[in-house]
């Protein structure tokens, strides 16, 4: 059943795309909530470099190594953000443009000077191969899986793990930091570790979508979320269910019109969040001309006599 | 390479053209950018430019500049409209709709680059190349075109000067002014998704984004005035552009944009260490200065009032460098004293000088309010 299942390529893909949306939806919300959605931008950006700095080091293209060095470069990227910042010179949004572009420059330079023996290229940097994850598998249980798929798994239960064993700490910290505070929680120790496994997770869908697109599954399906819902735990399922959904029809799509695939997926969480935007339950923009007409049309109550 | 052959080179006088056009325009729009507080609408803007490029490639069939400059201005635009929209009418905040916008609007860049490739198998080359910039491909009649661009820019700024500067520092203001507030931040808008389009050949989409901060930043550093700093930034992109794009021919194989992006990222760092009166490094030494002259005072107290103690603090080496300088100045006197066996004591002690200047201090610190 299950070697059947995982034989297919076009579920492989599938379920790769599915689960790079799920785990980096996962730490979008929090970026989503607390303003700081470009921060996916600038990790998304920057962990290049970490790459080809611990590639560099160890000769890793993957594995534990990769990720923990790309962590430790988004969390630079963010550190450098905001020492930037703090210097009051330069406004968090330009400190955030500064540093995000020099990283990514480093490493598109040092990619250029060891092209010859690094089988990264800055093509593959941006758009990543989603459609060649089933060439990559690692035996896991007598069976050949994707390592694309074993790397998003691993980070969507290290995410869901983390979001779950500090779910109260997280959800105060991120609608009322001052009282995070105050009750011991580290609100900003918290964003951290969220920043790690944000850049961490942007390594491991790093292979299938690429830098850029990462923005889109990371930041798109939990704004859309975010139009939906006023509940942090359905946020989490609306930006599963979306991911899910923009990457089953954006398979198909890419393969009907012959287009990159990471590509269309990321469209397709796109008119999603347009659906939510324009048709979602309470804050659609169409929904609220509905109940504004309905209120019009509706003669005023008079207030009830007792 | 010779310098003179170089100079002379065809190539590389384009690139250099190019590279100042791209200082000239970029810097003085992201002045406008940086002060708004909208430096990442510049990096969405210049991602949006993806699909645009590509579009006009699908409809004219070529790399026509005139078509590219279109295209990208128009998705550039629609990608700002967008953001508007999405952050004016749901409660997503700007930095949301910054990333859905440049997110998206790029995916479809790549879902249309993706096509073109599968379909047009000729003459599609390069078009890749505006993700990261094709510095050397710059031909002279891009070079036309991306001058008159940037004239024009310059001069829209110029007639419109007066009110991108009360509407960059005060819209509200502006606006009891009667002022067209939301017209004219459209047209900073478009006026940066311009400067975007100009910086495609050069850079190329990705690093756009750092070459609308990184000069005005720097140049922010430097001025206290509008005119000023977008004189300077101009000059700041001009000199990393060419400096960049020098670089990378001189060195075969690096590419241009990170070069050019690298160097105005420098350029940032030199003018936060540097910069009179903002600079981190005047201010640091400002700060030692301030507590050495506080320990001065200090030391010089405790002598006026207990003449004949020997604080413990002697020994250490800020203290200590102080008591050498006093005395340098006349203000102390150095006696040893042998009496106590081997070991030697130094003691200090004021002068008339000294005690003078002591007084003065004593009398200072008595009169503040504790």
């Amino acid at each position: 059943m299950m070697a059947a299942l995982l034989s297919s390529t076009d579920l492989q893909i599938m379920l790769v795309g599915a689960m790079v949306g799920i785990a980096s939806s996962a730490v979008g919300t929090f970026l989503v909530l607390r303003g700081n959605s470009m921060l996916s931008d600038a990790i998304s950006h920057s962990i290049v470099f970490g790459i080809v700095i611990v590639w560099l080091l160890t000769k890793q293209q993957s594995g534990t190594v990769q990720l923990v060095g790309a962590a430790l470069t988004g969390l630079l990227t963010v550190l450098l953000t905001e020492a930037l910042a703090s210097t009051k010179r330069v406004k968090q949004d330009a400190a955030i443009g500064l540093v995000f572009p020099a990283l990514f420059s480093i490493g598109v330079l040092l990619l250029n000077i060891y092209a010859h023996d690094v089988h990264i290229d800055t093509h593959t940097v941006l758009l990543g191969e989603i459609g060649f994850v089933w060439l990559d598998t690692v035996n896991l249980f007598g069976l050949p899986i994707p390592q694309a798929l074993v790397s998003m798994s691993v980070m969507t239960v290290l995410n869901y793990g983390f979001i779950f064993l500090f779910y109260k700490e997280l959800k105060l910290a991120t609608f009322d930091p001052a009282l995070a505070k105050t009750f011991g929680f580290m609100p900003s120790v918290l964003f951290y570790v969220l920043l790690m496994l944000t850049s961490s997770t942007a390594v491991a869908a790093f292979d299938a979508v690429g830098a850029v697109l990462f923005i889109a599954f990371a930041i798109v399906p939990a704004s859309a979320a975010y139009l939906m819902t006023d509940r942090l735990w359905m946020m989490f399922v609306i930006g599963a269910l979306v991911s899910i959904g923009s990457s089953v029809c954006g398979y198909y799509l890419a393969v009907h019109l012959n287009v990159s695939i990471g590509g269309m997926m990321a469209v397709m969480t796109g008119i999603f969040l347009m659906l939510a935007f324009l048709a979602g339950p309470r804050y659609g923009v169409i929904t609220q001309q509905i109940k504004r007409r309905r209120a019009r049309q509706t003669p005023m109550e008079p207030p009830s006599l007792s | 390479m010779p310098l003179f052959d170089l100079l002379s080179d065809y190539t590389f006088q384009n690139v250099v053209m190019g590279a100042s056009l791209l200082g000239l325009i970029s810097g003085p729009l992201g002045c406008f950018a940086v002060l708004r507080r909208q430096s990442l609408l510049g990096d969405a803007i210049s991602h949006a430019a993806l699909p645009g490029i590509c579009l006009s490639f699908i409809i004219t069939g070529s790399r026509d500049i005139g078509g590219i400059i279109v295209g990208s201005l128009a998705t550039g635009s629609l990608a700002a409209l967008t953001m508007l929209m999405l952050t004016r009418m749901s409660r997503l905040k700007t930095d949301a709709g910054l990333g859905i916008c440049l997110s998206i609007f790029f995916a479809v860049g790549i879902v249309l680059l993706t096509y073109i490739q599968n379909t047009h198998n000729a003459s599609q080359g390069g078009l890749e190349a505006f993700l990261f910039g094709q510095a050397a491909a710059t031909l002279r009649s891009d070079l036309w075109v991306m001058g008159g661009i940037t004239l024009i820019t310059l001069l829209l700024l110029a007639v419109f000067w007066k009110q991108a500067k009360l509407v960059t520092f005060d819209a509200e203001y502006a606006r009891t002014l009667g002022m067209p507030t939301t017209a004219i931040e459209a047209t900073l808008t478009t006026m940066v998704a311009l400067a975007v389009v100009v910086g495609l050949q050069m850079v190329g989409v990705i690093l756009m984004a750092a070459m609308i901060v990184a000069p005005a930043a720097a140049a922010r550093q430097w001025s206290r005035h509008l005119g000023g700093m977008l004189v300077i930034a101009a000059a700041i992109g001009i000199v990393s552009g060419v400096s960049g794009a020098t670089v990378s021919t001189l060195s075969r194989g690096l590419a241009t944009g990170p070069l050019i992006v690298l160097t105005a990222t420098t350029i940032v760092l030199i003018s936060l260490a540097l910069a009179p009166g903002r600079g981190l490094l005047w201010g640091l030494a400002q700060h030692y200065q301030r507590k050495r002259a506080l320990r001065r005072q200090q030391l010089l107290y405790a002598f006026y009032k207990h003449p004949s103690a020997t604080p413990r603090y002697y020994n250490t080496l800020g203290v200590r460098l102080i008591l050498y300088r006093l005395r340098r100045q006349g203000y102390l006197t150095q006696q040893s004293n042998h009496e106590t066996g081997s070991q030697r004591i130094t003691r200090w002690k004021l002068t008339a000088r000294g005690y003078e200047e002591a007084k003065k201090v004593v009398a200072t610190f008595e009169a503040t309010p504790s």
